[in-house]
């Protein structure tokens, strides 16, 4: 195996890759197809202070090379997870990120210091781009006071890995970046999903029942590799890229343009041991190309 | 058996009238006790406009040549590309997924109710019932007389079969929930539903008026079959749950639904 190892601030992954918030749940669904711990990390579903039924149904839309989806953040609150499910998630052997959401500044603060006590999470990923809530969410994400205000406030809360998500719903994303390293951010992960919608012509009506939801998988993918370069070149922390990974030459794509790890996805529901092979893919380029080390590859772009 | 991601060899596709295939596959891997009720998810090969998996009812199982079948009918891009595949060809299936009907007891006296492709769960429920001692009736309704399909196999299991079609052409003439079965006195200790929603919740109305438990298997969208999407949620009284793993099959006590 090649050298494989990244380090995101005081994280030292095994490996680049990272499932994305919302697309694996809490990891436990996935052990009876793959060996979790062989991941750089995962990222667990979108948690919040209180729990939260989410959107009605329906929640999704097929669209061409990907999927609209307005879940709405569903989740049984910090308390639930704290008492059932951390148990549970501590068994594993790689990074455990919990993704944290709330409605106001003061929601956001309060569930990090909640997240503080929980020794096994080396970090957290604080979602300020979630499109699918009516309170808070993107909101925070889209404008670069709010956002400089929210990851000021969470970093006084929060002591250890403090990773920004960012919205690609933006006229300038490196802006934004910006904004929250200046803040304190150790990290930004980019990009959540992007708003858009779908109709029936038939019923003459949206299909989710949100009317609008985030738009995920390969169709963005252009889009996202964009907005990565982009932030790559305007901050000094390390960017974590996401938006449509399916394969080890798209994971390349990302890290060329400056990402050090990246996050797959909607890949996961589709083939749900896909991050392994994006790991062997990975692997088996740096020893075709007689690479030594991954790292060599971080923003190696060639003009 | 665990949720297994493999790959399924196409044995046989037939054709059972303009737009019903009957798949039957061979498992690349060992096949171990699938619940009725439980589906597969495929992935659609050489379809451009198909991005998500397909979730299907098992249909049935025979563990002796490890195969297992599969109802499809065309209803999309997706429907129809899978439909179009040909022996020989590979396709990608997590299974199996979801948990299934109750099984009865046995000299239990059970119902089932196929609307349509929501006859798919069926013959595996009705296979295993019989093989648990119940007794097993079975009503099964479709639009027209070309609509109906498997019937043949149906008949073969041995359990005491009804049909209906909207038009007279085949079994009692109308709906499904008019049928004399369900409203005479027999007494059946749970009704086995999957069909339309309006149809189901006739069923379901039916059954709670005469007091008799029931279950149905809902037919939500879905992205992953496995959980972690949460796109296909259903309102039940304990909240949103997922119609891929705490469903297909819920007991209408469970749902918020208005019968």
């Amino acid at each position: 195996m090649a050298d494989l190892n990244v380090a995101i601030h005081k994280l030292k992954l095994k490996n680049p890759v990272i499932t994305a918030s919302g697309t694996f749940g809490n990891g436990l669904e996935f052990d009876d197809f793959m060996n979790v711990n062989s991941l750089g990390g995962i990222v667990l579903k979108g948690t919040t202070l209180h729990a939260r039924e989410g959107n009605d149904y329906p929640r999704m839309a097929e669209t061409p090379s990907g999927m609209l989806n307005a879940v709405g953040l569903q989740n049984k609150g910090i308390d639930y997870f704290i008492q059932h499910l951390y148990p549970k998630v501590s068994k594993y052997n790689t990074h455990v990120i919990i993704n944290v959401n709330g409605s106001s500044v003061e929601e956001y603060i309060q569930l990090s210091e909640r997240v503080n006590e929980l020794d096994r999470f080396p970090a957290i990923e604080l979602n300020i781009s979630c499109p699918n809530v009516k309170q808070g969410g993107m909101a925070f994400g889209t404008s670069c006071p709010m956002a400089a205000q929210v990851t000021r406030e969470v970093r006084r809360a929060y002591h250890k890995t403090l990773i920004v998500k960012l919205s690609p719903n933006v006229t300038n994303i490196a802006e934004i970046a910006r904004a929250v390293e200046d803040e304190g951010a150790d990290s930004v992960s980019l990009v959540n999903t992007f708003l858009g919608m779908a109709i029936n012509p038939e019923t003459k009506r949206p299909i989710l029942s949100t009317i609008t939801g985030g738009l995920s998988g390969p169709a963005i993918k252009p889009i996202a590799l964009r907005m990565v370069w982009q932030v790559a070149q305007a901050v000094k922390i390390p960017v974590i890229g996401m938006g449509g990974i399916m394969c080890a030459s798209d994971a390349l794509e990302f890290i060329l343009a400056g990402a050090t790890a990246v996050q797959v996805g909607t890949a996961n529901f589709i083939e749900p041991s896909i991050t392994l092979k994006i790991i062997e893919g990975l692997n088996e380029y740096l020893n075709r190309k007689g690479i030594e080390t991954l790292r060599e590859l971080i923003g190696d772009l060639q003009m | 058996m665990r949720k297994t991601a493999s790959y399924f060899i196409i044995l046989e596709n037939n054709q059972l009238n303009y737009n019903n295939f009957l798949l039957v596959f061979q498992s690349s891997v060992p096949l171990e006790w699938i619940a009725p009720g439980q589906f597969v998810n495929l992935q659609v090969p050489y379809s451009a406009t198909t991005f998500l998996r397909r979730p299907f009812s098992v249909f049935d199982v025979d563990y002796s040549k490890n195969t297992l079948s599969v109802l499809i009918k065309v209803i999309g891009e997706g429907t129809r590309a899978l439909a179009s595949r040909k022996p020989g060809e590979h396709v990608s299936a997590l299974f199996p997924l979801g948990k299934g009907f109750t099984l009865p007891e046995k000299e239990e006296k059970i119902l089932l109710v196929g609307g349509g492709v929501g006859i798919a769960p069926m013959m595996l429920m009705a296979r295993e019932s019989l093989k648990l001692g119940a007794e097993v009736s079975i009503l099964l309704g479709a639009r027209t007389k070309e609509d109906h399909i498997l019937i043949e196999a149906f008949q073969q299991l041995g359990g005491s079969l009804y049909l209906t079609t909207d038009d007279g052409s085949l079994g009692t003439k109308g709906w499904i929930s008019q049928h004399p079965v369900l409203q005479e006195n027999k007494i059946f200790s749970r009704i086995h539903c999957c069909g339309p929603e309006p149809m189901m919740k006739t069923v379901a109305r039916i059954a709670h008026l005469r007091n008799i438990d029931c279950e149905v298997s809902l037919e939500n969208t879905m992205a992953c079959g496995f959980g972690v999407c949460l796109c296909c949620v259903t309102p039940t009284h304990d909240g949103n749950r997922c119609v891929c793993t705490d469903g297909p099959v819920f007991n209408t006590n469970e749902l918020k639904w208005q019968i």
